[in-house]
């Protein structure tokens, strides 16, 4: 009997008086985090990214704007870690500020298509019959538009630019997003509690509020993630083009194509964003994977 | 009478990331030749584990660590899981019914489909005489116009229906014992009194032995010669049926009895006694009884000393438990 | 059973609630699938009216009716004297507070991202039945009331065992002290050694609350054992309807019949002597029944005019209530 209530991690039989230890959700993700290295390097990856945009202005060795002529397609030293560009601003630099432009772009498009989309969705599931008639069409036709097309003929007539790009790749997502949260939670829908929210006199509001999105946002969580390394992905295309950021930004898209003309000279000035583009998009994807693993509930017990 | 499957001293483990899930621990039990037994127990006890075990199918995280499973006077354990002779034993000579006849069913084949493949491998029948005898199994399970029906789908048939076709399956290959685990607890009641009378009729007839597992005491009484119970992986107390519903010897199965509420019980008549706490968890198990906690019979004695095994009270009647509660007590 | 009697809490008249089916490109309504199909019957205060019936009888569905979670396709619900069988969803809010809803699944029946805590002070709050200071105490009140440890209120339900959840569900039903409560299957998920503890103690929360139930259940073991009276339901319609006692020693309908004996017992002996009645064939669709007695070809007793005649519910004295024509 001794021996028993020295070992604290059995139940026996001390009854009532002892509670069963909390399990907390955080610490199966931060596990499945732990276990599946690649999603840890993504993780890291993204971290590193967030970090070098919020403090950009210390991280950076020079000003990513500032020309120096005299200094054209400097070579790697210590003074610029990956040389100078042809018009002498420093390509560590403007790669460090490229990743403000990338991630600012990237959450704001996200996190404002993912807010119309997921409120769309969601109205159209709950409330179904003809409000989820007229969303699903409104989707249908966003989703039939040719986007890439939509949004060189937007940069025609207005020109391009951050906050043009911005809103046409987030204008971009709504549709898919919607369609994810309103399968989400239809299928959340069928859930006993959502009847004894309405057993008890629930509203609408609290009940996609309370009940429906907690239960739903996890997942649309792992696809904005990704979504996160599509969008960085199609500003840097847009850029490429030279429709996206206005030259004087650093934009990894428009280094691309600013470096291609001196490819052979000086091939660092496009591979470097290059590579921070692929980077980028590869870190976000895998970090995904791993949050949807994380969450998943049929693997809890399995990782 | 020579038992047909014996297993002995079997223990199957589950390894998590919380801990070893002791699923099955020791646990020996045997069937004689056309004999009909019962498992009883509560989910989580190690009753389907222990079947699942004897037939290789267990999954990882899990691992069958000890124990022998006698098959025809051969350790069948021994063998490959997913080797010749162990899939000449599963579905051949030994046939298993499972709970949702829908999962085990191959939607996209048709019934005659998959009652004809068990035959064409493991009675080597042609197609047209394979086909014959996949429709008299099906009018011999009940299911009417089998001629006709035996070119469906599974989603054409109902639950009841379906686990008519799930039996003739397991029959298709007249073997000497049917594992039925949990056969009829997704069906109502009166399918369920359709099915076991006629699981009853059938195995009676061809001298098959039977194997049922379940949650369901009632279910076991009518049809089962013995009856093992079991508690967090173990066997807590086996006998024959009778002996174990009129003179129940182990505190678990005696708290069973008296917490079912029974038919034609009048409200406010008898109060249930239900059985106070709740199963162990099966990672942290102590050393002493498991069911000590719950135990209302409990003396030093269960506090001080490890589980203990199965002590014979009765000709057949054996029960894990140390205190003698008297015959009808 | 006309006119609402004033110790009737709830009284459902000819009671139908048809899903529509639509099937095609323009949703054309191709039929319904008839879940309840014209009952009346009334629950008494305070008292236990079990309902009984295999699956697709439409048991759930009345139980929903009467929460008025669906709306009637006809009939009328009233509840303490006031129809609300087509109120809208703002005057039924206010009364909403008097009836608690217990359901089967206890793993789906709780938000598995609230605490247990906040599950149950949803209600409270909902019909502001707290303030803010009240309402911890509430809880825990609440908590202790169906044998829960109060401590464990900031839990979210997946750290609870099945037993535990379904009083979490138990709690926020009473939580704002209704006088009715629909049981939906409270126990049928529940492992056996656990169900007398969830029996047991709804039987003592009625003892002492004053509750009325509604309960709802597959298992006529169980459903005689907790009820005052006791209804089968067969295919959308009440077969027969009886206190406990009369159903079991007395049992009218062979449906009733049917189900009274394959009901497997826990008891060898009297098994081995019992006589089975093994029904022929399965429950029709309820989307097409038969006409006449639903029950009808199933049934070893009907005759030529039980396919086309439909037995009215009537009482054969001392509120036995039969729906055959062959009784």
């Amino acid at each position: 009997m001794a021996e028993n209530l020295n070992n604290s991690t059995e139940p026996a039989d001390v009854g009532e008086a002892v509670i069963p230890p909390h399990h907390s959700e955080w610490r199966r993700i931060a596990r499945v985090f732990v276990r599946r290295k690649i999603s840890l390097i993504g993780l890291i990856i993204v971290v590193i990214l967030v970090i070098c945009a919020i403090f950009a202005p210390f991280i950076a060795t020079h000003d990513p704007l500032k020309t120096d002529l005299r200094d054209v397609h400097a070579p790697v030293s210590t003074k610029h870690f990956l040389g100078t560009d042809e018009l002498g601003r420093d390509t560590y630099s403007r790669i460090v500020y490229g990743t403000r432009t990338s991630l600012t772009i990237g959450v704001i498009a996200v996190t404002s298509s993912g807010i119309v989309g997921m409120a769309m969705g969601m109205s159209a599931a709950y409330f179904g019959g003809l409000v989820f008639a007229l969303i699903m069409r409104i989707t249908d036709a966003l989703m039939a538009l040719p986007g890439l097309i939509i949004i060189l003929l937007i940069a025609g007539l207005v020109g391009g630019g951050i906050v043009v790009v911005t809103f046409a790749l987030a204008f971009g997502a709504i549709a898919p997003t919607c369609r994810m949260m309103c399968g989400q939670a239809l299928h959340i829908k069928q859930n006993d509690y959502v009847l004894a929210g309405k057993a008890m006199g629930m509203g609408s509001v609290r009940m996609m509020v309370t009940q429906i999105f907690p239960n739903a946002f996890a997942p649309l969580l792992v696809g904005m993630t990704m979504a996160m390394g599509m969008v960085v992905l199609a500003e840097a295309g847009l850029s490429y083009l030279g429709i996206g950021i206005e030259p004087p930004t650093p934009s990894w898209g428009a280094m691309v194509n600013e470096g291609q003309a001196y490819i052979l000279k000086n091939p660092l000035l496009s591979i470097v964003p290059g590579g921070a583009i692929m980077m980028m998009v590869f870190g976000f994807n895998m970090a995904g994977d791993g949050l949807r693993d994380a969450i998943d509930p049929t693997l809890r017990g399995a990782i | 009478m020579a038992a047909i499957l014996e297993i002995d001293n079997l223990t199957t483990n589950f390894y998590t990331e919380y801990g070893t899930v002791k699923a099955v621990d020791g646990v020996s039990y045997y069937v004689d030749e056309g004999e009909i037994i019962g498992l009883v127990g509560e989910s989580g006890c190690g009753k389907s584990v222990s079947v699942l075990s004897a037939m290789q199918l267990i999954q990882t995280p899990g691992k069958i660590d000890s124990g022998r499973v006698i098959f025809d006077g051969e350790d069948i354990l021994q063998y490959d899981s997913k080797g010749e002779k162990m899939r000449s034993i599963r579905g051949g000579k030994i046939a298993m019914i499972f709970q949702e006849p829908m999962t085990s069913l191959n939607p996209v084949l048709s019934i005659c489909r998959q009652l004809t493949e068990a035959l064409e491998i493991h009675l080597d029948m042609d197609i047209q005489s394979a086909r014959e005898r996949a429709i008299e199994l099906l009018s011999m399970v009940g299911v009417p116009e089998a001629a006709v029906r035996i070119d469906d789908f599974p989603h054409q048939f109902s639950g009841g229906m379906r686990q008519r076709v799930m039996i003739a399956m397991a029959l298709s290959c007249n073997p000497a014992l049917i594992i039925a685990d949990e056969p009829t607890t997704a069906v109502d009641v009166t399918t369920q009194a359709q099915l076991l009378e006629l699981m009853n009729d059938l195995v009676t007839r061809l001298n098959t032995s039977l194997i049922i597992v379940t949650h369901n005491l009632g279910v076991v009484a009518r049809y089962a010669q013995r009856i093992y119970v079991m508690y967090a992986g173990r066997i807590i107390e086996s006998g024959p049926s009778e002996e174990i519903f009129e003179n129940p010897r182990h505190p678990y199965t005696i708290g069973l009895m008296r917490s079912i509420p029974r038919l034609g019980e009048k409200r406010g008549g008898r109060k249930l006694i239900p059985i106070d706490g709740m199963p162990p968890d099966l990672i942290f198990m102590p050393p002493t009884c498991a069911f000590l906690p719950r135990c209302t019979y409990k003396t030093k004695q269960c506090q001080e000393e490890p589980w203990p095994a199965l002590r014979q009270v009765g000709e057949k009647h054996r029960t894990a438990c140390f205190v003698d509660i008297g015959e009808k007590e | 059973m006309s006119d609402a009697k004033n110790d009737h809490m709830v009284e459902v008249q000819n009671l139908k609630m048809y899903f529509p089916i639509n099937r095609g490109l323009l949703k054309r309504h191709v039929g319904d699938i008839k879940a309840v199909d014209d009952i009346s019957f009334f629950i008494k205060n305070k008292e236990t009216l079990g309902l009984v019936g295999e699956s697709g009888c439409g048991k759930t569905t009345t139980g929903r009716c009467i929460l008025r979670l669906y709306k009637p396709t006809s009939g009328t619900i009233s509840f303490s004297g006031t129809d609300i069988s087509h109120m809208r969803d703002k005057a039924l809010k206010p009364l909403r507070r008097n009836m608690g809803a217990i359901f089967q699944d206890p793993y789906s029946s709780l938000n598995p991202r609230q605490t247990a805590g906040s599950i149950i002070s949803d209600p409270l709050k909902i019909h502001n039945m707290a303030s803010k200071k009240e309402m911890d105490e509430m809880i825990s009140e609440l908590f202790k009331m169906v044998g829960l440890d109060p401590r464990m209120t900031d839990r979210v339900p997946h750290e609870f065992s099945g037993g535990q959840r379904q009083r979490i569900g138990i709690a926020r039903a009473l939580a704002c002290q209704p006088s009715l409560v629909i049981c939906d299957e409270p126990i049928s998920a529940l492992d056996v050694s656990i169900q007398a503890q969830i029996i047991n103690l709804l039987e003592e929360l009625q003892e002492g609350l004053g509750l009325t139930y509604l309960f709802i259940a597959h298992d006529l073991a169980v459903v005689q054992h907790i009820s005052d009276r006791v209804a089968v339901m067969y295919l959308g319609r009440i077969m027969e309807l009886t206190s406990s006692e009369e159903l079991y020693e007395n049992p009218l309908h062979p449906y009733t019949q049917a189900l009274l004996s394959a009901i497997p017992l826990p008891d060898p002996k009297a098994e081995k002597i019992r006589q089975r009645i093994v029904l022929k064939g399965e429950v029709p669709s309820p989307a097409n029944p038969p006409p006449g007695c639903h029950f009808h070809p199933r049934c070893e007793l009907a005759t030529s005019d039980c396919n086309v005649e439909i037995p009215p519910l009537r009482d054969i004295g001392g509120g036995h209530y039969v729906a055959c024509l062959r009784v």
